[in-house]
């Protein structure tokens, strides 16, 4: 069969979104970032918002997630998205406001700035990725980092005694009245990439609605930080930050799910 | 019809910045300057004009929500006191870096640390040297009136936007708590056009998309970003504005701004009483500085003397501006004292003993 046969319309099943640039991305292989950018300008695109979508870039891996996504973008300084995205929103109310945040930005030095945009109920999405560990610079000991977990600045790994133990920020910003969704999910699998897209497009069409925060948090890996490779790196994912960062709806439409009260 | 009111320097300032068509102030509580967002809520700005107020969770988040707001192309401004402002540093850095106009209101009381809630000009070097990181320079007016509290507010926005960098009022708190009759400006639409050149309000079709950002990881193209401001940083000396009191045949010259200014101004007027040949220059942008008119008093008066709540921190440009030419003194007050106009008058009178 001659490859001319093959590359027809109706044989097509896949196809990367225009909103993605055409650029080679700065994550390393198997990182999920490219993953989650491509989830998210594909709701963008598919819902039709370009010419109404503001994205906050974060200060971490992400800093350049506007040379990825084709909207208009304003970069951060670190932690400080939320406040940034409150601005916009609040002046541009008919606008499709989100930031882009990893663990350390926004539940380490962004925490003031995460827990008061959320009880404020900004009408905002927020993706919130959680690698446990600081990736850009160079794979020091988050705020998400697991209990025993070895990274740059804990080579003994994690003690929970003195350094204090990891926390699930999602779950306390939940408990916020001003939050409407909130949810976690994972990009390692096709299966957990169909649901973490429909979370992103949930969290999109939320907007309209002017209900507060929709946050989605991606538990999401290191592979160069946890000193793994790909495969590796998803399984010890699976084994060990899924048992302590459960994946599934945490509130929907405002009301806490059941099992997480 | 004239509209005059009697008003705090802190009301004038937000009362004007409603009347400018400001679209967005964001800020945090703090002494002396909380009359500013008080105000504002009392006068429900989002019924008058539209305008949005919000109260921050703190003055790290109030500058990165002018950061965010200011790259939409509004007109967006917080206000604070010393200590706040100093928490702000990062957020000006950045937005300096990525050239938004905003304004920025320091009401400045007495430092370091938590210092005192009374006046101070102990500001001066953070505000005109930069502040927070990296070589920037901000847009820095000094009001000495009310009147130029409310004044100042759409000049600052018009410079801002000019040169798309933020703009500082460097008040005190004589200035903003002190109440004077004020000229109300008239109201101002609020903006619905935008530079879509560089705004962020969702890209369309016909252009790129935009991008606020101050990073630059290849060092080249930083370095040309950084000349490129340093160049945009020379031409705002058109700008400049100073004011000159009884120069023309001084001998000695007091250079002060902001509430020293209006001290002086008295000194001025007792020691002109007395036969005394001074005059007064009053710096009104502190950035950019009236350099180029100090280089020229040098050639005409015999000494100079800054006058200012702090050191000496402003004198170092008044001696970089004349460049020996003259002596230059400093006389200061510190820690929230205000010095009267006999305090001047005396030091006047030793530093220049065999002067007059």
């Amino acid at each position: 069969m001659d490859i001319k046969e093959i590359i027809r319309e109706e044989n097509k099943v896949y196809s990367r979104t225009p909103l993605m640039v055409d650029t080679t991305l700065s994550y390393c292989p198997g990182c999920g970032h490219g993953t989650i950018h491509r989830l998210i300008m594909e709701v963008v695109e598919e819902m039709g918002i370009q010419s109404d979508t503001i994205g906050v870039a974060p200060v971490g891996c992400a800093v350049i997630a506007y040379d990825f996504m084709d909207v208009d973008f304003t970069q951060a300084a670190h932690g400080r998205a939320p406040a940034l995205a409150t601005g916009i929103k609040r002046l541009w109310p008919e606008k499709y406001v989100f930031t882009y945040q990893g663990d350390g930005d926004l539940a380490a030095i962004g925490t003031a700035e995460t827990i008061h945009a959320c009880n404020r109920g900004e009408n905002i999405s927020i993706f919130f990725v959680n690698n446990g560990i600081y990736g850009m610079t160079g794979g020091q000991m988050a705020p998400t980092t697991l209990d025993g977990m070895k990274s740059s600045t804990s080579p003994y790994g994690r003690n929970s005694e003195t350094m204090g133990p990891p926390y699930k920020i999602t779950e306390m910003v939940a408990q916020l009245p001003g939050t409407y969704y909130v949810a976690r999910h994972s990009v390692h699998k096709p299966g957990s990439v169909r649901k973490a897209k429909k979370a992103i497009r949930q969290a999109f069409e939320n907007q309209k609605l002017n209900k507060g925060v929709s946050l989605i948090e991606f538990v999401s890996n290191c592979n160069s930080g946890w000193k793994m490779t790909p495969n590796d790196a998803n399984k010890w994912m699976e084994e060990n930050m899924f048992s302590f960062y459960p994946m599934g709806d945490i509130k929907v439409e405002g009301k806490l799910v059941e099992s997480k009260k | 019809m004239k509209e005059l009111a009697l008003m705090k320097g802190n009301e004038a300032i937000a009362e004007a910045a409603i009347r400018a068509g400001v679209d967005g102030y964001f800020g945090y509580p703090i002494t002396p300057q909380s009359e500013v967002m008080e105000y504002l809520m009392l006068q429900k700005p989002e019924e008058r004009t539209g305008m949005v107020v919000l109260q921050a969770e703190s003055e790290v988040a109030s500058i990165n929500m002018v950061y965010g707001a200011a790259g939409t192309g509004k007109k967006v401004m917080t206000s604070s006191s010393s200590p706040g402002i100093s928490l702000m540093q990062e957020g000006i850095s950045y937005i300096a870096g990525a050239e938004l106009p905003c304004l920025i209101v320091n009401v400045v009381r007495g430092g370091p640390g938590l210092g005192t809630i009374q006046p101070s000009q102990a500001d001066y070097f953070q505000s005109v040297k930069g502040g927070g990181h990296g070589d920037y320079k901000l847009i820095v007016l000094a009001p000495a009136s009310v009147q130029e509290m409310a004044d100042f507010v759409d000049l600052g926005f018009e410079l801002a936007f000019k040169y798309r960098n933020p703009t500082l009022i460097l008040s005190d708190g004589l200035i903003g708590q002190m109440m004077e009759k004020v000229e109300l400006p008239p109201q101002k639409e609020r903006t619905t056009e935008f530079d879509q050149s560089w705004t962020t309000t969702g890209k369309t079709p016909d252009r790129e998309r935009n991008i606020i950002t101050s990073l630059n990881l290849d060092p080249d193209l930083q370095y040309e970003h950084n000349l490129k401001l340093q160049e945009k940083y020379r031409s705002m000396e058109e700008d400049v504005k100073f004011e000159k009191f009884e120069c023309d045949d001084a001998e000695f010259l007091l250079v002060a701004y902001g509430s020293s200014a209006r001290i002086c101004q008295k000194v001025v007027d007792i020691a002109r009483s007395r036969g005394k040949k001074i005059g007064l220059l009053r710096p009104i942008t502190l950035f950019p500085f009236p350099t180029a008119e100090l280089a020229k008093m040098a050639r005409r008066v015999k000494t100079m003397m800054a006058v200012e709540m702090s050191a000496g921190q402003m004198v170092e440009d008044v001696r970089l501006a004349v460049n020996g030419k003259v002596p230059v003194h400093h006389f200061g007050t510190l820690g929230g004292r205000i010095h009267s106009p006999e305090d001047v008058l005396q030091a006047v009178e030793e530093k220049f003993i065999g002067g007059f």
